[in-house]
């Protein structure tokens, strides 16, 4: 459905995303995850005619994105990052105003309308200014005018971002919804909402894509690479030591927080030296007083991918 | 065609929903009434005195070349601001219905405030025994001036985020065609000639006056014509920004 080639964009001297390829097939929902600055605004507006790409190709559909702009745009429902909307219209007048834009005849308008008013629960806002609705209800408009015209292609640029947990899942479980049906690409920095949406997943950063995988096996690759905090009653010198003997230990950093010893203790891949700490500990008559696993943040997760790359 | 018709539809609507645009439309009415209540106590004692609408005219020139960049000021630089031109020009819409349905909306607007005053062609026709010629060429002229003095605005407009900086850019270009006839007067030969052609005012002197010239109709023609093409490549060139 969608083919990108040597996407590269040139904001001044500096590249924002340079050599970027993917593809996107019919149906597919696909994740763009990367921290702030990567490139994923950048990316979305060449998908959607917005600009072009200072060098390389991307095809929608058989349709050039810069030769065959119309035929692309005809076919691209878009989500922008700031759901920049015209706040001195009412939703309706507003959704019908896309919908005019977008070339729909107008008995369809009509009947879309409604129905994207009740996808996205706009029921009492119908007649409300857009500048009186809260930032919640504006992306709701935004995913409403977003998906108006049935479009073979969804770009949601950030759809979760500035919404309460509520309305968050609400829109994750619509976005699923819609991607049964829709070819949907999104970008996002939260991890776990990638993984709970898409089917694939393009780690972005820096511009480059330094990964790309189904959300399963990006877990899995990047599973036993998890820390480990633990508490430990003891003197912490010592405890730094035994612990940093354990094999598959690759860390220890050490934090005293109001009298609790605290130590986070990076993993090697693969390893679980649960049991050895446990048993170390008490062998030295010390105490354990917890053990947890943290999960790595998005920016270990970057962090990890872009040193592996290196090496 | 029907986007051109949306998009002049949804910005006629905000015009007439909007207190600038009122403000701006009733400033025109209130100066070119003061122009033309002048010209008519200038007639007392002027043993032949003439009932016609120049003095109203010479004034509408000078007062639309602070209100054609008043109105058009919003119209693309606010959705350069507001970011809502990121999908507007991802929708399927042609970047020159874009800007023709935007400018159509505004040449409504003045087209309107221009009617208004034929309360005083009425005022006139009662009153007086005016020669109607002189005023609908007249009219004519000022709508074709106004016309092309918006579009010099729609540029600016597009060129820009910031209303400001539109309105007081398109002033200035305006005010430069409007006074070129004094710098054709310091001028001579060929020169003179083809500055006092480019002004904008000199050609709106001899509808004044009653006469329909096909040349300055094609002039305001052109030069509007011109100034629309250039917002359409202004507005094509943001993309590559
Ligand atoms: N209009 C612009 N002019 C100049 N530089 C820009 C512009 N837009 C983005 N950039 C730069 O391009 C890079 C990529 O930006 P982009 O907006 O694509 O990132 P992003 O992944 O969407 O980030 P975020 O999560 O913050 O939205 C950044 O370094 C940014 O500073
Ligand atoms: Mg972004």
């Amino acid at each position: 459905m969608i083919q990108a080639t040597g996407l590269t964009h040139f904001y001044g001297p500096n590249p924002a995303i340079e050599d970027v390829n993917f593809g996107v097939k019919r149906g597919e929902v696909l994740g763009f995850l990367g921290p702030n600055g990567a490139g994923k605004t950048t990316t979305m507006r060449i998908l959607t005619g917005f600009m072009p790409p200072t060098r390389g190709k991307v095809t929608l559909d058989g349709y050039d994105v810069v030769e065959q702009s119309l035929d692309v745009r005809r076919r691209v429902g878009y989500l922008p990052e700031t759901v920049p909307l015209y706040t001195d219209m009412t939703v309706t007048s507003y959704l019908k105003y896309m919908g005019t834009l977008r070339g729909m005849p107008s008995r369809n308008i009509k009947r879309r309308v409604e129905d994207v008013i009740d996808v996205c629960h706009l029921e009492d806002y119908r007649s409300s200014l857009i500048a009186k609705l809260s930032k919640g209800f504006r992306q709701r408009v935004g995913i409403a005018q977003a998906i108006l015209h049935e479009p073979d292609v969804l770009v949601l640029d950030e759809p979760t971002i500035g919404i309460d947990p509520i309305q968050v899942v609400e829109t994750r479980s619509l976005i699923k919804d819609l991607g049964k049906q829709q070819t949907v690409v999104l970008s996002s920095h939260i991890l776990p909402e990638v993984s709970m949406i898409c089917e694939r997943v393009l780690i972005i950063h820096e511009g480059h894509i330094v990964a790309e995988d189904t959300p399963g096996n990006l877990a899995e690759r990047l599973q036993g690479s998890d820390q480990l905090e633990v508490e430990i009653g003891g003197p912490p010198d010592e405890v730094l030591s035994e612990l940093r003997e354990i094999e598959g230990v690759s860390s220890v950093r050490h934090r005293s927080l109001a009298n609790r010893e605290v130590y986070t203790i990076r993993l090697l891949q693969g390893a679980d030296v649960r049991d050895d700490i446990s048993r170390a500990v008490i062998a030295r008559g010390w105490s354990l007083l917890s053990m947890q696993s943290v999960g790595m943040t998005l920016e270990d997760i970057f962090l990890r991918l872009t040193t592996d790359e290196e090496n | 065609m029907r986007t051109v018709q949306a998009v002049a539809w949804k910005e006629i609507q905000i015009y007439f929903s909007s207190p600038t645009a009122y403000i701006v439309g009733l400033i025109f009415l209130a100066m070119t009434g003061v122009f033309f209540a002048r010209d008519v106590v200038q007639t007392q004692g002027n043993p032949f005195p003439e009932a016609s609408l120049s003095g109203f005219f010479q004034g509408a020139s000078i007062i639309l070349i602070l209100m054609a960049p008043a109105l058009t000021m919003r119209l693309v630089a606010e959705e350069q601001k507001l970011g809502t031109i990121e999908l507007l020009l991802t929708s399927p819409v042609r970047d020159w219905e874009v800007v023709v349905g935007k400018y159509l909306a505004s040449l409504t607007f003045l087209l309107v405030t221009v009617a208004a005053t034929v309360y005083y062609v009425i005022l006139l026709v009662v009153f007086a025994d005016p020669d109607p010629g002189p005023m609908w060429a007249g009219y004519l002229g000022l709508v074709l001036y106004g016309a092309t003095a918006l579009s010099i605005g729609m540029l600016t407009s597009t060129l820009t985020s910031n209303q400001i900086v539109a309105a007081v850019v398109a002033l200035g270009i305006l005010l430069v065609l409007y006074f070129t006839d004094y710098a054709a007067g310091t001028l001579t030969g060929l020169p003179a000639a083809i500055v006092q052609e480019i002004g904008i005012k000199s050609h709106f002197d001899d509808f004044d006056r009653g006469v329909i010239d096909t040349k300055h109709v094609v002039y305001y023609v052109i030069v509007t014509a011109f100034f629309l093409f250039l917002t359409v490549r202004a507005l094509e060139s943001r993309r590559w920004r």
